[in-house]
C-alpha cells in the first residue's frame, strides 16, 4: 500500500474504533449517539477505500441519515434518560464477552477460510465489481440465477413492515 | 518535461492545468503524492470559490428581492450598487462576540456549524463545471449527492439540541420532518434524468443532453425544483426559520462567525441546487463550442446556474409561507404519489422505445408521456375538489339529498 492511502486507512480505522469505544462508555446518551454516527462515518470511509462507492453512499444514507436520526429522536423523546447519573454498565460482562468472542472467531474464520486475503491483492472478486459497477449490482439483484429470490423476499418483508406501521398509526374507527 | 510559465497559462485557459502538472511532475515525484497534492489544490480552489461566491450571492439575492419589492436594496457600501455590502457584513460578523448559551451541549453546539458547511462544500465534488472538469466523476454521482444531503440533516438536530433553547429544538424538529419528507420526491425526480441518460455519472447525464432534459421531462423538473426549495428551507417552505413563529429556528442561539457559517452554508446549498438543476435538466456546460473550449462550457454553466438561482429568488419574493400541515400533506398526499407514477411512466416509455431511436424521437415520446401524466393529475385533482365541494354542500343540505349525492360521483352540483 502506498503511503497516503495507508495514512487515510489508519485515520479511518482509529475514527471507527475510538468512537466505537466511546459509544459504549459515554455517560451522556446523546453523545453516545453522536459517537455512533462518527463510527458509521469511519466505516463508510473504509468502504470508499475498498472502491465500494455505492456501499459507502448507502452506509451514509441509511445509517447516518436514517437510523442515527431515529435513535436521536428516541433519545430526545425520553428526556429523563439524559439526566441519569448511573454508570452505563450492567452486570452482563461474562455473557457479552462470550458473544463478542464468538463474533470475533466468526470474522476470523471468514477472513482466513472463506475469502482468504492473498498476498498483494484483492480476494477473488469479479472485475466488474472491482470497478464499482452499479449496473452489475442492479442486474444481479433481478437475475433469476443470482439474487432475485432473496431480493424479492426482502422487498415483501419491507412492504409488510410499512403496511403494519400504517395500520398501527391508523386512527381507530368509532363504532 | 520542464515547467514553462506560458504552457502553464495555456493549460489554465484550456482547464487542463492538472494534466499539465501531472506531466511536469511525472518521474520527479511519487505518483500517489502528486495525486494527493493535486486533490488538495482542487479542494482548496473549489471551496474558496464557493465561499467567495456566497458573498456575491447574498448581495445578488438582497438586490433582486429589493427590486421585486419596489425597493432599492443595498446602495451605500462600495459604490452606487452596494457591491461591498456583504464584505462589510462579514467584517461585522467577524468582530462579534461568540456567545455560548448556558447549559448548551458544547460538542453538539460547536460541531453543528462545521458539519453544515462541510456538507455544503462536499456536495460540489460531483458537479461537472465544464467538459472534463469535475471533482470526482463517481459512478454513483447523484446517489452521492443524496447521501451527503441526508447526512447533513443530523447537523440541524445537533444545533437544535445543543443550543438548549426550546425554539431551537422546535425548529430542528420541523427541519428534520420537512427535510426527511421532501427528500423522497426530490430523489425520485432526480431518478428521471438518470433513467433518461442510462447512467449515474454526472458527466454522462450532461453529455447525453443534446436535447435538454427539461424538454423530455418538464414535470420532473418542476417537481425537482419544488422539493429542492423545501429541502433548502426557502420560502415558501421556510418553516425551519419562520421568524414570526419560532424566532429563527435551529440557529437562534448562534452568533458571530458560527451564525455566518450557517448562513454561508444556506447560500452555498441554494447555489448547489441551482447547479444540480442546471446539470440535470438544462444541459449543464453544453452549448455552442463548449467541447473545443472548456472555458466557454464553464461560462455557459454559470449562466444557467445563475438563471435558476434567479428563479429561486423570484419565488422567494413572490410566495407567502405555507403552514406545516399544508407542507406535509402536500408532500405525502400529492407529490410522492405523483412522482412514483412519474418514475414508472418514464421507465416504461424508455423500455418501449426501440434501442436505436434518435434523441429527438425519444424526447418527443417522453414529453408526450409527461404531458399525459400531467393532464391525468389535473383531472384527478379536479374530481377530488369537486367531490369535496359536493360533500361540503351535503353537510349543509337536508339528509335525503346527501344519499343521492353519494351515488352520483361526478354529478354536476345540484342547484339550490
Amino acid at each position: 500500500m502506498e503511503s497516503v492511502p495507508r495514512l487515510i486507512f489508519i485515520v479511518l480505522s482509529l475514527l471507527t474504533l475510538v468512537s466505537g469505544v466511546y459509544v459504549v462508555t459515554s455517560r451522556n446518551l446523546f453523545h453516545a449517539a453522536l459517537f455512533m454516527m462518527a463510527s458509521f462515518l469511519g466505516v463508510a470511509g473504509l468502504f470508499v477505500m475498498l472502491e465500494a462507492g455505492f456501499l459507502a453512499a448507502a452506509q451514509l444514507l441509511v445509517y447516518i441519515g436514517a437510523i442515527s436520526i431515529l435513535v436521536i429522536f428516541a433519545i430526545m423523546m425520553t428526556r429523563r434518560l439524559m439526566q441519569t447519573s448511573e454508570t452505563p454498565y450492567n452486570k452482563q460482562f461474562s455473557q457479552s464477552f462470550i458473544v463478542a468472542g464468538l463474533v470475533f472467531v466468526l470474522l476470523l474464520f471468514v477472513i482466513v477460510q472463506v475469502w482468504p486475503v492473498t498476498e498483494g491483492g484483492a480476494p477473488d472478486v469479479p472485475a466488474a465489481v472491482l470497478q464499482g459497477s452499479v449496473i452489475e449490482l442492479g442486474r444481479s439483484f433481478v437475475d433469476p440465477n443470482q439474487y432475485v429470490i432473496p431480493f424479492e423476499i426482502v422487498s415483501v418483508l419491507l412492504l409488510a413492515a410499512l403496511i403494519g406501521a400504517i395500520v398501527i398509526a391508523w386512527p381507530e374507527k368509532k363504532q | 518535461m520542464t515547467f514553462n510559465i506560458l504552457e502553464f497559462l495555456k493549460s489554465l485557459l484550456a482547464l487542463r492545468v492538472f494534466d499539465y502538472m501531472r506531466q511536469v511532475w511525472a518521474g520527479k515525484m511519487d505518483a500517489g503524492l502528486v495525486e494527493a497534492i493535486l486533490d488538495l489544490v482542487g479542494i482548496l480552489v473549489v471551496s474558496t470559490f464557493l465561499l467567495l461566491i456566497a458573498l456575491f450571492l447574498i448581495w445578488f439575492e438582497r438586490k433582486v428581492v429589493a427590486r421585486l419589492q419596489d425597493r432599492v436594496g443595498p446602495n451605500r457600501v462600495g459604490g452606487k450598487y452596494g457591491l461591498l455590502q456583504t464584505v462589510a457584513d462579514v467584517g461585522k460578523l467577524l468582530t462579534k462576540e461568540n456567545i455560548t448559551p448556558a447549559g448548551a451541549d458544547l460538542i453538539a453546539f460547536n460541531l453543528a456549524p462545521i458539519i453544515v458547511l462541510s456538507a455544503a462544500l462536499l456536495l460540489w465534488a460531483v458537479i461537472p463545471f465544464a467538459p472534463g472538469v469535475i471533482g470526482a466523476n463517481l459512478n454513483i454521482g447523484l446517489f452521492y449527492v443524496l447521501s451527503i444531503s441526508s447526512a447533513s440533516v443530523v447537523a440541524l438536530l445537533l444545533a437544535g439540541w445543543g443550543s438548549n433553547n426550546k425554539y431551537a429544538l422546535l425548529g430542528a424538529f420541523r427541519a428534520v420532518a420537512q427535510l426527511v419528507s421532501y427528500e423522497i420526491p426530490m430523489v425520485l425526480a432526480l431518478l428521471v434524468p438518470i433513467l433518461l441518460a442510462h447512467s449515474m455519472y454526472m458527466q454522462d447525464v450532461v453529455a447525453n443532453q443534446s436535447v435538454w432534459f427539461i424538454v423530455w421531462a418538464p414535470l420532473a423538473a418542476v417537481i425537482f425544483l419544488t422539493s429542492a426549495l423545501a429541502e433548502l428551507g426557502r420560502t415558501p417552505f421556510d418553516l425551519l426559520e419562520a421568524e414570526s413563529e419560532i424566532v429563527a429556528g435551529f440557529h437562534i442561539e448562534y452568533s458571530g462567525m458560527k451564525f455566518a457559517l450557517f448562513f454561508a452554508a444556506e447560500f452555498i446549498n441554494t447555489f448547489f441546487m441551482s447547479a444540480l438543476f442546471a446539470s440535470a435538466f438544462l444541459g449543464g456546460w453544453r452549448g455552442f463550442g463548449a467541447e473545443q473550449y472548456p472555458l466557454l462550457g464553464m461560462i455557459y454553466f454559470l449562466i444557467k446556474v445563475f438563471a435558476v438561482y434567479f428563479v429561486i429568488v423570484w419565488v422567494r419574493a413572490t410566495l407567502p409561507r405555507v403552514r406545516i400541515d399544508q407542507l406535509l400533506n402536500f408532500n405525502w398526499k400529492f407529490l410522492v404519489p405523483l412522482v412514483l407514477a412519474m418514475v414508472l411512466e418514464v421507465a416504461v416509455i424508455d423500455k418501449l422505445l426501440p434501442a436505436g431511436a434518435s434523441a429527438v424521437t425519444r424526447a418527443g415520446a417522453h414529453l408526450a408521456g409527461q404531458l399525459l401524466l400531467a393532464l391525468a393529475t389535473l383531472e384527478i385533482l379536479r374530481r377530488v375538489a369537486h367531490q369535496r365541494r359536493l360533500a361540503a354542500m351535503g353537510e349543509l343540505a337536508p339528509a335525503e339529498e346527501e344519499v343521492e349525492m353519494a351515488h352520483g360521483e361526478a354529478h354536476p352540483a345540484p342547484a339550490h
